[in-house]
């Protein structure tokens, strides 16, 4: 059960990793969102299931710190996206604008 | 193992660090600073485990709580000012 633990944790720091490369690399902030919350959102998920299977008996206080990050993770990244929109953010190469020139 | 664990993860938040510092526009620098709570409340659950203490997870639910709450108004500091 313990290296059981070991594996969700370990697949958990990488789904951070791969969030953090992505928000280096992808090229404007809507593409830059897309990588920072949903693998965040994986990665946190996965580091909470690899707890619980090593110390099971603080599992109800995981599974509170769990569904906390489910409710307000999508709820942030929606106010950035909103609010980055009606600040005039725009794509890095926008096809729909391209074509109807 | 722990410890490989989380050097890996403090090397993310440095990678993070580095668009938080660089990002052009306020929209990246606070998608930065999401990122960076989220990674902050998995270093604290790691922490928890290593020294077998579980008040680290309660500190843990409140910095996420702030987190979420700083996030929310730097969104609504960029759409309608102060």
């Amino acid at each position: 059960m313990v290296y059981l633990g070991y594996i969700f944790i370990f697949f958990g720091v990488m789904a951070f990793m791969v969030s953090a490369i992505g928000l280096v690399r992808m090229p404007d902030i809507y593409t830059r969102m897309h990588a920072g919350t949903k693998a965040t959102t994986m990665g946190i998920i996965l580091v909470i299931l690899g707890a619980i299977c090593m110390e099971p008996s603080w599992a109800w206080k995981l599974i509170l710190l769990a569904i906390f990050i489910l409710l307000t993770n999508p709820l942030s990244s929606s106010v950035i996206a909103r609010a980055s929109h009606s600040d005039g953010a725009t794509l890095e190469s926008d096809e729909l604008k391209e074509v109807q020139k | 193992m722990f410890e490989l664990v989380t050097i890996v993860l403090l090397l993310s938040m440095m990678i993070t660090l580095y668009r938080f510092l660089k990002g052009p526009t306020l929209g990246d620098r606070v998608v930065a600073f999401d990122v960076m709570n989220i990674m902050g409340v998995s270093l604290l659950v790691l922490l928890a485990l290593y020294f077998q203490r579980s008040l680290y997870l309660d500190i843990a639910l409140v910095f996420g709580l702030i987190g979420f709450l700083g996030t929310t108004i730097f969104g609504r500091y960029i759409e309608k000012g102060i």
